[in-house]
């Protein structure tokens, strides 16, 4: 069966991406972006004035599995979990590999004492490409956070 | 670094006498506290870091940051100079400039148009002299005599520093020696700004810059490094700390000898035969781009302000009180304008090490919240800071709390309180 890229297929990817991460299985977030993918964490501002730094950076699927990796083992945090509420994507322009799809997001975090709250929103920037023939990665995912604002700290990705 | 406590400090009481061992918790939590450290620290006889010169690089170049809890625009205007002025307007107080930076040839209060110069003089009031010659103001008032508190600013290696005091000596005396060089090592030629972030810590501020100072912790809590056999056997390093007490510097290098040593070989072999091990190692693979082997420099400045190389990593933190329990980290992420390429995407690969995601930063930002909630009913309680003795000396071992001593040593002079 073929798989192109369009809204189906981009709503199944990124409710993937969110099923994965709120219910902890970020061992399968990673598989959702290519061997060589980008996936970074910034905020509009910084997005908005061209400025390259990250608060969380991974050039390659690699990466993101140490990431995974040092939540699992090595970081110390308090126990927390999100809920994504993810909107439509707009399917954009095509790229050389692609397609761009930009998409909103809203993060609710709970803690372990039972503090809910709206921990951020933001934009997912993708680039949607057909991995291996017949599979829909991210081959770039910028997660652009609406507030310059972290609480506390960031340890789940978004 | 000699200078004598501002005279109208009174001794506070609610510091008990001794040494430097023990620090009660309940200056964490009383409100009179946080009041007394925004008048006499804050506003008081030191140099508080307020921007970096590379965000004001022309004439009308103005960034609004904060000295404590109050707000602060600092403008270059065209002499060339950086001022810096509390943001409020002489008028009614509201603020003067709403956002963050930019450039302007003046400022404005949106609320009756009070207008003021790029050094913070009040220079128009609109309607001053009334309409069809009613209302307006006294025509005695006078609008050089009303004017929002004006900071002295001295700027070092590209650093924007403020103060409301005459007494504080000159920024370099008040950095020291050994702290002045530590920023010069890092900050020797034109910064680039990467990026800036603000972290919101559920926590006191001085939970946060003693965590800084604290050299004790880090291998203890921050277990990236050892869990994936990071760490280098080879590693010197120690802690520098000023005479005042206040700012301190804590250092790692990696010594070329022991490099090439068989404990290093050893070490190599059997972080291979390790289960955990980075899939994706080149987050690692830096440059020694400053020539000395330094990997690791934290260096902070009282009160408020750090100076961080962690790897090919560079930024800059700005701590601020916002409430008793509320603090912000501003951070802004820095690279030089000659870097390359390759140089720009290690600084952004290793930028997972810091910041609010940071790997071996991320604890950072919460353990002070774990201080501040458990010490919920212990106000008649004391912490201790007794690791490597009771001095603020300079060292090399870093298992030590000599620079959180150092800090409280600077905190209780500058609060006035009897030693």
């Amino acid at each position: 069966m073929s798989v192109a890229i369009d809204t189906t297929g981009a709503l199944a990817l990124n409710a993937h991406c969110a099923r994965c991460i709120d219910n902890d299985e970020l061992e399968a977030w990673t598989q959702l972006f290519t061997e060589h993918c980008l996936y970074r964490v910034t905020t509009a501002d910084n997005h908005a004035q061209g400025m390259e730094a990250s608060l969380i950076y991974a050039d390659s699927r690699a990466m993101l599995n140490d990431r995974v990796l040092s939540l699992r083992t090595a970081n110390v945090y308090e126990k927390q979990r999100y809920r994504h509420l993810v909107g439509l994507p707009s399917l954009l322009e095509d790229t050389p590999r692609g397609r761009r799809s930009e998409t909103p997001f809203v993060v609710v975090r709970i803690m372990r004492g039972g503090e809910t709250s709206l921990f951020a929103t933001g934009r997912y920037l993708d680039e949607l490409v057909i991995d291996g023939g017949d599979t829909l990665r991210l081959a770039s995912r910028v997660v652009v956070c609406d507030s310059h604002n972290i609480d506390t700290l960031l340890a789940i990705p978004l | 670094m000699s200078v004598t406590a501002p005279a109208n400090n009174a001794p506070l009481t609610f510091w008990p006498p001794g040494n430097l061992t023990r620090v009660p918790y309940h200056l964490y939590q009383e409100p009179a506290v946080l009041d007394a450290e925004q008048q006499r620290i804050f506003e008081g006889a030191t140099w508080n870091y307020l921007c970096l010169e590379a965000e004001l690089p022309q004439p009308g170049g103005y960034r609004t940051t904060f000295l404590g809890r109050m707000p602060v625009v600092v403008a270059r205007d065209s002499d060339g100079e950086v001022y810096a002025f509390e943001n409020r307007c002489s008028h009614r107080g509201a603020l003067i400039v709403l956002d963050d930076g930019g450039t302007a040839r003046d400022f404005q209060c949106v609320y009756h148009a009070w207008r003021y110069d790029r050094q913070g003089n009040l220079k128009g009031i609109a309607f001053q002299n009334g309409v069809n010659g009613e209302g307006g103001m006294d025509p005695a008032f006078c609008m050089k005599s009303h004017g929002p508190r004006k900071l002295r600013t001295s700027v070092f290696c590209g650093l924007v520093f403020g103060s409301l005091s005459d007494d504080v000596p000159d920024l370099e005396d008040y950095l020291g020696p050994e702290i002045a060089r530590g920023i010069s090592r890092v900050l020797h030629k034109p910064v680039q700004i990467l990026g800036r972030f603000k972290q919101t810590l559920p926590n006191n501020w001085k939970l946060y810059v003693e965590n800084v100072r604290d050299t004790y912790h880090a291998s203890l809590l921050h277990v990236f490094f050892t869990t994936f056999r990071l760490n280098r056997l080879s590693q010197k390093g120690g802690v520098v700390v000023s005479e005042c007490g206040g700012n301190h510097i804590s250092f790692s290098a990696i010594d070329p000898i022991a490099e090439n040593g068989e404990d290093y070989k050893t070490e190599e072999l059997r972080s291979e035969k390790d289960d955990f091990k980075l899939e994706d190692a080149t987050l690692l693979k830096g440059i020694d781009e400053f020539g000395d082997g330094v990997t690791l420099q934290i260096l902070s400045v009282f009160p408020g302000f750090v100076l961080a190389q962690i790897q090919n990593t560079i930024a800059v933190r700005q701590v601020l009180p916002e409430g008793l329990e509320t603090t912000a980290l501003n951070w802004v992420y820095l690279g030089f304008q000659d870097d390359t390429p390759e140089l720009r995407t290690m600084r952004h690969k290793q930028s997972n090490l810091i910041g609010p995601a940071g790997f071996v930063s991320m604890e950072d930002g919460a353990v002070g919240g774990f201080v501040q909630r458990g010490i919920a009913s212990a106000g008649a309680q004391e912490a201790i800071v007794e690791m490597g003795g009771d001095s603020v000396r300079s060292q090399s071992s870093r298992t030590t709390e000599a620079s959180v001593r150092g800090f409280w040593k600077a905190y209780r002079f500058h609060m006035g309180a009897d030693s």
